[in-house]
């Protein structure tokens, strides 16, 4: 199992595993796209962190060998600044869903996006609940029947994208779980964006969602990348509200914004557990409150 | 009895005004001078929730021998408006004298009319005032000067130079005046004290301690923790994060404790609330964290400016699920210090949540203070890497401690989860595995209980009278109870820096054998005399209760205490 670090990382070295999970669900595809970007980047599994919230997608790290801190619901994000900050040679994945990161944690993603800190954000989006077993998401459609909105969901869907952009995030791409490869390829591009990424990954509910099902993905998503330059701003603000029987995949939009634990001088030595405490410094800052 | 105020050797100047009239920059500048010259100090602030205007004070009781709480009676009263001087009339001394501008109208007590126009700019007015009260407490001019250049190290030539005239007038001024004053005897002490407040000394403590990460969201009176760390990031190496919310706040801080800096938080009552299930993410994931609440008036927003202890049950049962904790309460500037550093070592060994519990008044109380020895606090040592995976981030121990790597600083996956997990950190439902993870993790209360810090007393042996309290109100208890003393009753004072968890055999023996035992608390209900009913079965049949917003002060104690209880 364990490798010396000049042999290349392969597929095998993040493992195969049970999992929890419907027959057909989109996180296998997701889970197949994560490993196989790992892999493109050439990552160690030691030095990737992954954090998740809570709900299907949020098991998805358990089911690959890496550092994990599977934390509460909605507060993947700022477990994962945090440990950015605490160790900027880490590679910070965080993998949730639309509700965990939409919903509950909403105002986490805002703020990751203003600072900009490179962590790279996974959203397993099926726009329902799968864990609770079937209420509208942030992301549900208008007019969406569920249990619990059994005459349609009455509010506007949440616009990752479209928040993303006229946020002028670090890097706001949309994959699909039904395309693994284009899929893995937004998620090494990702991981190499030095800022923040959101990714924000359509996949179908099997077991809940019976609008946005894997035809009605599949019918829908078409790469842009021969048509589209992401640092067009604007052209990725008018994508980001195309939503009908055109739903566009790829990098809508990317800037080099440096990225947030940049600006901290105290994580520029390495990580903060090997620093020493500066006793002699301490005792001139404790003089000075004379 | 005595009163605290005919202690020969300590009087109270109190400077009072609106938001906004330079308050707290001449009391601040006044309390260093003082400690400089080698006078003792505890200076309260009182201020109201706004940024101009209202009722402020700031009460500097200043003595020549070691004090420890505030107190009532007023010897000084510095009136920088009308308003001042009408709320605080009730509150004067014997002797006191009154400071005021010659264009108040204040009768029927001894005041000094200043002409501060004439003595100052309009926006030096305040040093003037400052000036003033030195001269008339005997502080020599240099003194005040020296402290003012250290005030503005060089920036604001022209504002610096306006306040060092203003002092300098206000010297020339007074000398020339006949001031019939009570002056204090020149101080002993020829050691070079520092000036602290409770979050200077606790934020010193916890960089002691080797703290690295710190994030927060403003809120008052916790927030001068973080801007001290802030203050000193850049030599000490420390990240602080202003986050979006207090649930940000503190899953920052376990992500980066996770990540292997020792990481804080500190807030208050309504921002703790915020951060409570991630208390029990702490305490599921065995990250360490140290939390820092400073309590203030509540429910809801209270009194968000004053003090209390009212959240001590809170803090206790905060956090869904059973899983341990350490609670300490520290009882003087210097305890924030030292505990601040027992804080982190408890959450390093323990690997879990712990906190300390303070309040306004200790938060904000600035304190004369002997610059602390930093030893290097005792660390355990990194745990042996295993030779071979799978690493067991949750291996059952003996102890309920479980080995502790850091991912990416390992070779080792380490892997920790909020849902029950087996030994390696993987979700599991498994009933057996979650059995022995309750086990597990109970256990390490034993470890937390054999490091428990004991309750200290002071005293008469055997007291008839035994005052109990636990965190800020420690001096004005220990205080009112050497004036007791003094009175012919034979009294103790037992102070809990440590509220949980409660090892009875530290306290139970003196709780029993004293003829009457009584709780001081700034809450309502008695809350640590409950708990520790609940944990030895003693009924603690005595209150003095106070949760008006102000602190306690010994005279406070004194006027409450059950009849017939002192000579």
């Amino acid at each position: 199992m364990e490798q010396p670090p000049d042999t290349p990382v392969t597929l095998p070295d993040y493992g195969e595993y049970e999992t929890a999970w419907c027959p057909g669900c989109g996180n296998f595809g997701i889970l197949k796209a994560v490993k196989q970007a790992l892999v493109a980047c050439q990552l160690r599994p030691e030095s990737v962190l992954f954090v998740s919230g809570i709900g299907q997608a949020a098991k998805a790290p358990h089911y690959l060998n890496a550092n994990l801190f599977n934390g509460l619901h909605g507060r993947a994000l700022p477990v994962a600044t945090g440990a950015k900050l605490a160790n900027r040679a880490l590679t910070v994945i965080v993998e949730s869903g639309d509700g965990c990161l939409y919903g509950e944690g909403g105002n986490h993603l805002i703020a990751a996006i203003r600072r900009n800190i490179h962590v790279t954000v996974l959203t397993h989006n099926n726009q329902i609940y799968g864990l609770t077993k079937g209420q509208a998401s942030p992301t549900s459609m208008e007019g969406f029947v569920t249990k619990a909105q059994p005459d349609g969901v009455h509010s506007q869907p949440f616009n990752p994208m479209a928040t993303a952009v006229a946020m002028k995030a670090g890097f706001a791409a949309r994959g699909f779980s039904g395309m693994p490869d284009h899929l893995a390829g937004l998620i090494q591009a990702g991981i190499n964006h030095p800022g923040f990424a959101l990714i924000d990954i359509l996949q179908p509910c099997v077991s809940f969602n019976k609008v946005n099902t894997f035809a009605w993905y599949k019918s829908r998503c078409r790469d842009v990348a021969n048509t589209h330059d992401p640092a067009n701003w604007e052209a990725a603000m008018k994508l980001a509200f195309q939503w009908d029987d055109w739903i566009p995949v790829g990098i809508l939009y990317k800037n080099d914004r440096a990225p947030f634990e940049s600006y901290f001088p105290a994580c520029a030595p390495g990580p903060l557990a090997e620093q020493p405490v500066d006793r002699n410094a301490l005792r001139q800052i404790l003089l000075s409150y004379a | 009895m005595t009163n605290a105020n005919e202690q020969p050797n300590a009087l109270q100047v109190v400077i009072g005004g609106e938001a906004g009239q330079g308050l707290v920059t001449i009391s601040e500048l006044l309390c260093r001078s003082l400690v400089r010259a080698g006078y003792h100090i505890v200076a309260t602030q009182s201020y109201m929730s706004r940024i101009r205007g209202g009722h402020n004070t700031f009460a500097i009781r200043v003595a020549s021998a070691p004090i420890a709480a505030p107190q009532e009676p007023i010897d000084l009263l510095v009136a920088l408006n009308a308003d001042t001087f009408q709320r605080h009339r009730p509150e004067l001394a014997p002797g006191a004298l009154v400071i005021a501008d010659e264009k108040e109208d204040i009768r029927d007590v001894p005041v000094l009319n200043v002409p501060f126009e004439r003595l100052a700019s309009k926006t030096a007015e305040n040093m003037a005032a400052c000036g003033i009260v030195g001269a008339i407490l005997g502080l020599e001019r240099a003194t005040l000067e020296h402290a003012l250049e250290s005030f503005f190290d060089g920036k604001h030539p022209e504002g610096a130079e306006d306040n060092r005239k203003a002092i300098s007038s206000a010297y020339d001024w007074i000398g020339a005046q006949k001031v019939a004053f009570r002056n204090l005897p020149a101080p002993p002490r020829s050691a070079a004290p520092i000036m602290l407040n409770g979050n200077e000394a606790l934020a010193l403590g916890a960089l002691n301690a080797g703290v690295k990460f710190c994030a927060f969201y403003p809120m008052t009176p916790a927030t001068t923790v973080p801007l001290t760390l802030i203050k000193h990031a850049g030599k000490m190496g420390t990240v602080v994060e202003q986050a979006e919310d207090e649930i940000a706040a503190i899953n920052m801080a376990i992500g980066a404790s996770f990540a292997g800096a020792p990481a804080m938080v500190a807030t208050s009552g309504g921002g703790f609330a915020l951060m409570v299930e991630s208390v029990s993410l702490a305490g599921m994931t065995e990250t360490p964290v140290v939390i820092v609440v400073a309590q203030r008036p509540a429910p809801a927003t209270g009194l968000p400016t004053r003090t209390e202890q009212a959240d001590l049950e809170f803090v206790l049962h905060a956090g869904h699920g059973e899983f341990p904790r350490a609670i300490l309460t520290p009882g003087s500037v210097e305890e924030c210090f030292e505990l601040a550093q027992k804080a982190f070592l408890l959450a390093d060994r323990y690997q879990g949540p712990v906190f300390l519990l303070t309040d306004q008044f200790l938060a904000d109380t600035y304190r004369d203070i002997v610059p602390f020895t930093l030893d290097t606090p005792p660390h355990w040592p990194a745990p042996p890497e295993p030779d071979n995976p799978p690493y067991k981030r949750y291996a059952l121990t003996e102890t309920g401690i479980s080995p502790r790597l850091i991912p990416g600083l390992s070779r080792h996956r380490v892997v920790a989860d909020s849902d029950e997990h087996t030994e390696d950190g993987h979700i599991t439902e498994d009933l057996d595995v979650r059995r022995a993870m309750v086990e597990k993790r109970l256990h390490k209360m034993l470890g937390l209980e054999a490091e428990v810090s004991p309750p200290v007393f002071q005293g008469d042996a055997h007291p008839d009278l035994l005052l109990v309290s636990w965190g800020s109100s420690r001096g004005a208890v220990e205080e009112a109870a050497a004036i007791v003393r003094a009175g012919g009753t034979r009294a103790g004072t037992l102070h809990f820096p440590q509220v949980w968890p409660l090892v009875p055999k530290h306290f139970l023996d003196t709780l029993t054998s004293a003829p009457t035992v009584v709780a001081i608390e700034g809450n309502a209900t008695g809350q640590f005399a409950r708990l520790i009913r609940a944990e030895t079965g003693f009924h603690i049949p005595h209150h003095v209760l106070r949760y008006d917003g102000l602190p306690f002060t010994p005279e406070y104690i004194l006027r409450r205490l059950p009849h017939g209880t002192t000579a």
